[in-house]
Formats: structure tokens, sequence, C-alpha cells
């Protein structure tokens, strides 16, 4: 079987600017949801994927908010550019989060939804931003699979739990289960369903899925240690 | 000179929280924060903003809120957060005795998200 990467997919989340350190001029807040007052605990769940995978189209499927975007610049020397006076050449990679919200419990849980960009050299990123989280939801195309990688390496060296989500776009093949684990290097235990980003219903199944496990995970990681 | 020091990511929120650089562990992306009182004439230019967002606000907002609504950076915003704890501007919505673990919030969130559907 081949998992032959699209070609020349676009990098269409990154900007990459020549680092100026310069400070736009205040602007206007952009209009934010307030957390109602009922709220006393919040939660975090990554989505998590390669580019185009549909992390922004399932954050706005399930949240009751406007999904809002963030962005982190991360400066990034690149190794062997010198100039005259020695100083490494710097570029800022600026990294656009966007995220969403669930209120539940009656009113007392914020579930933040969180999309992060899969790719490895955002890993200093993910130990900030990702720390915490209850588990990770990890979107998958089967046209490339291999875009998944970054982000299971990411996930498995950060300790985070996860669940793994094939979005079925229009030409995507279909494997058998058995071949995709394999070719997703995947746990035994992971699990592996299929979603449709653009679907609220089927959204939440696979968060849904991916609960149940990170409950069962737990409720294992707790028996281990009491042996 | 190299290294980390001209970095001008080590040296901005440094520079823009007047002190502290590094975030408190419990102030995450998804931390919500509620207004406190206190003077806000003696803070920065960019923690002014944040109390600003607060002004006649009836609910918290989480790191990540505060962030897409400034337009910061969030691992600025989780250290400007993280001092305006510190400095009782905010505080977090929760008793400050945390005693649900984690098992039941986990639980919750399952019980939650199946309601949704
Ligand atoms: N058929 C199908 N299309 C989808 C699905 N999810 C997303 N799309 C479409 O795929 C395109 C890309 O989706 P996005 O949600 O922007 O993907 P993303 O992962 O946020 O992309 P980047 O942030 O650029 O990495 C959009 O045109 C979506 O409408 C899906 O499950 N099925
Ligand atoms: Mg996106």
């Amino acid at each position: 079987m081949d998992f032959a990467p699209l070609s020349d997919r676009a990098d269409r989340t990154d900007r990459t600017d020549e680092s100026t350190g310069a400070e736009g001029a205040d602007r206007a807040d952009r209009s934010v949801t307030y957390v109602p007052a009922t709220v006393t605990r919040s939660a975090k769940i990554v989505v998590a994927g390669g580019f185009g995978v549909g992390k922004t189209t399932l954050i706005g499927s399930v949240s009751e908010v406007r999904p809002l975007r963030m962005e982190e610049p991360i400066t990034q020397a690149s190794a062997g550019v010198d100039d005259l006076r020695g100083t490494p050449h710097k570029t800022t990679t600026t990294v656009a989060m966007d995220f969403g919200r669930i209120h539940m419990a009656g009113g007392r849980i914020a579930l933040y939804l969180f999309g992060l960009p899969g790719q490895s050299r955002f890993q200093p990123l993910w130990e900030d931003l990702a720390e915490g989280a209850l588990g990770c939801l990890v979107l998958a195309d089967t046209r490339d699979l291999d875009a998944s990688h970054d982000a299971l390496g990411l996930l498995d060296s950060a300790g985070i739990p996860y669940a793994v989500a094939i979005n079925t776009f229009p030409g995507s093949p279909s494997y058998p289960e058995a071949e995709l684990r394999e070719a997703l290097a995947l746990d035994p235990a992971t699990p592996l369903t299929y979603c449709d980003a653009r679907d609220r219903t089927s959204s939440l199944h696979a968060l849904i899925t991916l609960t149940e496990y990170l409950s069962e995970h737990r409720s294992a990681a707790l028996l281990e240690s009491r042996r | 000179m190299s290294g980390p020091r001209r970095d001008p990511d080590m040296v901005r929120p440094y520079v823009r929280t007047q002190g502290r650089i590094r975030a408190r562990e419990d102030v995450r992306l998804e931390s919500v924060v509620i207004a406190a009182t206190g003077p806000t004439d003696t803070l920065g230019p960019d923690a002014r903003r944040v109390m600003r967002l607060f002004a006649g606000a009836d609910g918290g907002l989480a790191v990540a809120d505060i962030a897409a609504a400034l337009e910061l950076p969030p691992s600025t915003v989780r250290i400007l957060v993280s001092s305006l704890m510190d400095s009782g501007h905010l505080s977090s919505p929760v008793a400050a005795i945390d005693d649900q673990p984690d098992f039941d919030l986990l639980q919750e969130v399952l019980r939650g998200l199946r309601s949704l559907v």
C-alpha cells in the first residue's frame, strides 16, 4: 500500500516574515463572549492534525460561541545562515490557533477545544499550550496519512492520550482498519474512528469516542498505580 | 553576544509583564479568570488592556479568550494573567480548594458531550 503525500500541499497557516519586533498600533479589541458566572471548572481538549485536515471546521461545528483565533509568533534560528556581523538569521513564524467552547454540567464546566498545528517544529508551542489537556483528537485524511505522523509523535512524547478520527474527503481512499492502524503506527488500544468535521453530531461522536477512551485510560492508570 | 538573551521572544514578555518571566502553572490557555478589584494605574499598558476587558463584564474569560480579544500571543497573556493574579487584580472563579479530582471532571465532560447529541 502506498501513502504518497499530496504533492506540494501549500502551507496555508503560516506566515513567515522577517522578525522586526515592531508593535502595531493598539487595535480595537475583538468581541468576545464572556464565560458565564456559573462556570467553576474548565477543561481543554486539543484537536490536531496536518494542514487542511478539518481542525477549524470541527471546532466551528461543535462550539457554542463564535470560534476565536490566537496567534503566537515563534522565533526560529535558520541553521547555517551567517551574515557579516555573525548574528544568527532569525525568522518569525506566526502560528495561528483557533478555539471554541462548549458549556456543560448545568453551566459549571467550560470545555475549550483548541486546534493546534501538528507539525513537529512546533514542539515548544505544544509543551506550553497542550499541557493539562484532557486528551487530543487527531484528525487524519487518508490521502495523506503521513501528515499525521508529526502530531502523533508530539503527543507520544508529551504523554498526551489521543484518539484518531479519519475525515473523509471526496476522493479519499478507504483502507481496512488494520492497514490504517499499521500506517499510523497506532497502539492497539488507541481508538480509531471516522468523522465528518462539517457535521456537529459526527464531530461530537468523535469527541465522545476520545473522552470514553480517556476515562478508561484513566481508570486503567489508577488501577496500575494501586498495584 | 549570541544566544537566547538576544531572542526578542525571551525579552518581550519580561518587559511587558514587569518582572514575571514565567506563567504560573495553574494559568493555562483554558484557565478562566474573573476580575477582582484594585487600582490599575500602576499597571503596564498590556495589563491595563486586560483589565479593561473585564470592565462591566458579568462573567470570566479564559487566557485564550483574552489573547484572541487583545491580539496578544497566548504565551504573553499567560504571564500577564499570572502577574495580575499575584497582584490580586484577577482571581480564579474556583474556590481555593479544588476538591474535585480530575477523574470527576472527565466523567462530567463525557456526560456533557453525550447530552449534546
Ligand atoms: N468532505 C469533508 N470536507 C471537510 C471535512 N473537514 C473539513 N473539510 C473541508 O476541508 C477544508 C479545510 O478544513 P479546515 O477546517 O480549514 O482545516 P484545518 O485543519 O483547520 O486547516 P489549517 O488550519 O489550514 O491547517 C474546508 O474547506 C472544509 O470545509 C470533512 O470532514 N469532510
Ligand atoms: Mg485551521
